[in-house]
């Protein structure tokens, strides 16, 4: 480089990191406070992975079923969780979520209603009760818009297609961090008080996902990298119902609404095979006949139809019978709802189902069945975060949404993550200024760190090795697929790992051509430092937890074993390599562990 | 055009100073979308081919492009929906500024956005509980469902044919939003003269090219425009509302 590139530079309170709904919902906060804001993300605002989320945002309104209380989320949220949840975080999440709903009304979102008028809420997996306030199946999209129409009220400045590289510290604590604006290409810093992370999940790591480009884990590198404490990754969702026909659309999401307005799997011969599969864990809870499965949905006093198990539960259920020859032709079951209800009835309920199944498949949901495979969903795990406050362990760091670990456990219930972005977005957001108004000054970035990133964005520039980042991007998914997907045994992910190692030493020979203006070659070597780590740290952590539970299914270790079931993973990166450690969970107040009695 | 056969694709390269159409070749799978071929293109020919998308499911509105000259989402247009002769023309956004390739610069959405009154709901009735009915929430659900991806803006020739226009007109996505607002049972802002003035809705003479090319079929024109249309007209035209704002100098917001 000839001469130092002149550098756009700006402080803040809080920097947020990401602008999905915890990005959006922590940025809203921190402004509220009267922090002075930055929003920061890969994308246009309001664009970002939340506008995918179909189904409906979970809270005790108790609107349609009055009997639905706080308790009542909770006991669902831990027991679909497999009881390895962060309690406390789980606890504030279903006191505080109707507040977070209702707020959303006040700024302008339109839900569905009921006779009443009030908010309509319908069924899901794992939820005792009809509890999910929904827009048809665009509930993300409604909550989204209703955010990023609020925050533009505010004295917020947004950061749009910027992508942050690196966070520095400053005596153990938080003080800024390192990036680039993807349209010029040039660099940016910032001095911050507090920075938020909200980048979401990591599902781009799998070659079949439900997820958006941007999901490459972006945080969960920067975390570890800022010496951050990471939590159970290895508990990675795959949700059951993914498109698998035809090939492009492989991984697209068919939303658990389906199952909860009533549709069912079947197998090749029409048969519905959930019940067949229902664990001991949820007998108690769960119709064996399709009689009463059938009368659950207009009377709770019966019991749950198996389809609307937990979604560990029925993905490792699907998963059997395609093994087992009973699949479909295309290799994956039938999700019927064009038998079980009218055809207006499904285009009001699921009008993008319909429109995404015409449009990509030329397939009539209300006349024929869907095809459906499990799917990369969600990461149940990830940046280690106190329940109050979303303070990662690096102080100054916070953490929320997908990115942060610990309401979910080791399987998240649908619906429980729109609503999780509202509670803890807003915490984060209010701890993060809070932090910021205890504290005098930032610490400028000094000339070395600047100069030191700013090498390492542009060495694949230079790079002579000539790989191509788009090709290893792939080969990681495609490793990833085969070696630590929905089960797993130690001997594959052994192999998985040395994949992953070679893959992570060739992403340093990576060659990027062209400019850096708008130069999505480049922006892939980026993204690709963030998936070879995460994927590294998954890995690493799915071959240590030798049990069966949640989100991670082991042929070699079938059962869940109650030794794992007291211990949290934790994950570290010390000196450039990976470190594990158990960590126990601490014990539950009696009248917390009174309320996950099955009633 | 089938699995198996090659398709050309016919993408425009450059940046905002200019630049060409490029050809590539790419092999077709059942179901292939336009933004698959594109990305095969990318990752094998092309490394630096600027392309914006995110969900590649027709949810976020990023990848909106040209195709054939029509305004459309590459990741919902089919190949096999294409004429088989002929390559497949991939071009930008007329409307926009061009950064690289495919990729506009859409920020003037982004400063419209923030020019609109936002929602004010009144207070809570005394039980806190506020309601709002099925029926009454319909309409502006449809214009809720909105994407974003900007091709009603692309496609109206009040700013696609005239830039000059662009600082007096919000263009159609945000007139929708306007309807959505102002439609709402709980708000209370009287947005009249601001779709009037800023707004400009007085340049839309009701074409319907935005209807015709919105992604999620929301009825633009029929559904929201005209009856903004309508308001405006009997607020500012009405011989008697005219001489009530001249005696009061405010405007009494309709009822709907």
């Amino acid at each position: 480089m000839a001469g130092r590139e002149p550098i756009e530079a700006h402080e803040y309170d809080v920097v947020v990191i990401g602008a999905g709904g915890a990005g959006l919902r922590a940025a809203i906060e921190a402004a509220e406070q009267g922090a002075r804001t930055a929003l920061v993300c890969k994308s246009l605002l309001g664009k970002a992975h939340t506008v995918m989320a179909e189904g409906g945002a979970a809270a005790a309104l108790g609107n349609v079923w009055p009997e639905d209380t706080w308790e009542v989320h909770f006991r669902d949220t831990m027991r679909g969780g497999k009881l390895l949840n962060n309690w406390k975080m789980a606890e504030i999440f279903a006191k505080e979520a109707p507040d977070r709903i209702l707020e959303l009304e006040e700024w302008g979102a339109v839900f569905d209603r009921t006779k009443d008028g009030l908010i309509s809420q319908r069924d899901f997996g794992g939820h005792r009760y009809a509890r999910l306030a929904h827009v048809a199946d665009r509930t993300g999209l409604e909550i989204i818009r209703t955010l990023q129409y609020k925050l533009i009220t505010l004295p917020v400045d947004v950061f749009m297609e910027c992508t942050v590289t690196r966070l520095y510290t400053d005596g153990g604590r938080i003080a800024g961090a390192f990036g680039y604006r993807r349209d010029t290409g040039a660099f940016l810093v910032f001095a911050a008080k507090a920075v938020v992370l909200a980048t979401g999940g990591f599902g781009k790591v799998w070659k079949y996902t439900s997820m958006s480009w941007e999901s490459t884990g972006d945080g969960i590198a920067l975390a570890l990298d800022a010496g951050a404490d990471l939590l159970d990754v290895e508990m990675v969702q795959f949700h059951p119902t993914g498109m698998i026909w035809p090939p492009g659309t492989r991984g697209i999401l068919v939303t658990e609404s389906v199952r909860g307005d009533g549709g069912v799997l079947r197998n090749t011969s029409g048969e519905r095979f959930m019940f067949n599969y229902i664990p001991e864990f949820f007998k108690q809870e769960t119709a064996d006949t399709e009689a009463e499965a059938d009368r659950w949905y207009e009377d709770k006093h019966h019991r749950r139809p198996p389809e609307l198990l937990p979604r560990d539960e029925v993905t490792r259920a699907i998963f059997a019978e395609v093994k087992a020859g009973r699949g479909s032709p295309h290799g994956g079951v039938f999700l019927d709802i064009a038998t079980r209800r009218s055809a207006e009835y499904i285009k009001r309920r699921l009008p993008s189902m319909h429109h995404q199944f015409m449009e990509l498949a030329g397939v009539d949901i209300t006349k024929d069945p869907m095809e459906v495979y499990p799917t990369c969903h969600y990461s149940m795990g990830g940046v280690r975060v106190d329940a109050e406050t979303q303070e990662t362990t690096v102080p100054g760091l916070f953490a929320a949404g997908e990115l942060a670990a610990g309401l979910h456990g080791a399987n998240r219930l649908g619906g429980n993550s729109l609503t999780d972005i509202l509670v803890f977005g807003r915490r984060a957001g209010l701890y993060a200024a809070k932090l910021a108004q205890a504290t005098t000054g930032t610490t400028a970035l000094s000339t070395a760190q600047i100069d030191d990133a700013a090498a390492e964005l542009l060495a694949p520039f230079a790079g002579g090795g000539g790989e191509n980042p788009y090709t290893i991007q792939s080969e990681l998914q495609e490793t990833m697929q085969d070696h630590v997907g929905i089960y797993r045994d130690e001997a594959g992910m052994r192999d998985g790992l040395r994949r992953i190692e070679a893959l992570q030493a060739r992403a340093r020979r990576v060659k990027v051509e062209g400019a850096r203006e708008y130069n999505p070659g480049w922006h892939a070597t980026r993204d690709l430092y963030s998936m070879l780590t995460v994927a590294e740290a998954v890995t690493r952590a799915a071959i240590e937890r030798t049990e069966t539970r949640g989100g991670h299914s082991r042929t070699d270790h079938p059962k869940a074993d109650p030794g794992w079931g007291a211990v949290n993973l934790v994950v570290r990166k010390r000196d450039g390599a990976i470190t594990l450690e158990r960590a126990p969970i601490p014990s539950m107040p009696p009248a917390l562990s009174a309320l996950l009695e099955v009633k | 055009m089938g699995a198996g056969e090659l398709v050309r694709l016919r993408v425009w390269r450059g940046t905002r100073d200019g630049g060409e159409f490029k050809d590539y070749e790419v092999t077709a799978t059942e179901g292939m979308v336009v933004l698959d071929a594109l990305r095969e293109a990318q990752a094998a020919q092309a490394p630096d081919l600027a392309i914006r998308w995110n969900c590649k499911a027709g949810k976020c509105g990023s990848c909106s492009a040209e195709i054939n000259g029509r305004p459309r989402l590459t990741c919902m247009t089919r190949l096999e929906e294409l004429p088989d002769e002929g390559p497949v023309t991939v071009a930008p956004m007329k409307t926009f500024p061009v950064i690289k390739d495919l990729v506009t610069d859409v920020s003037w959405n982004y400063e419209k956005a923030r020019e609109i009154p936002p929602f004010a709901p009144g207070p809570k009735p005394p039980d806190g509980r506020r309601r709002m009915y099925q029926d009454d929430v319909e309409r502006i659900q449809e214009f809720r469902k909105c994407i974003e991806c900007f091709l009603c803006q692309d496609v109206c020739h009040v700013i696609r044919d005239h830039a000059d226009n662009k600082p007096a007109f919000s263009g159609p996505r945000f007139l929708i939003h306007l309807a959505n607002l102002d439609m709402h049972p709980w708000d209370t802002v009287d947005r009249t003269a601001f779709i009037k003035k800023q707004a400009g809705i007085g340049f839309c003479n009701i074409t319907k090219c935005c209807t015709d090319v919105c992604p999620e079929s929301i009825r633009l024109t029929d559904n929201a425009i005209i009856p903004l249309k309508e308001r405006v007209v009997s607020q500012y035209y009405d011989p008697l509302l005219w001489l009530w704002r001249k005696l009061t100098g405010k405007a009494p917001k309709s009822t709907q």
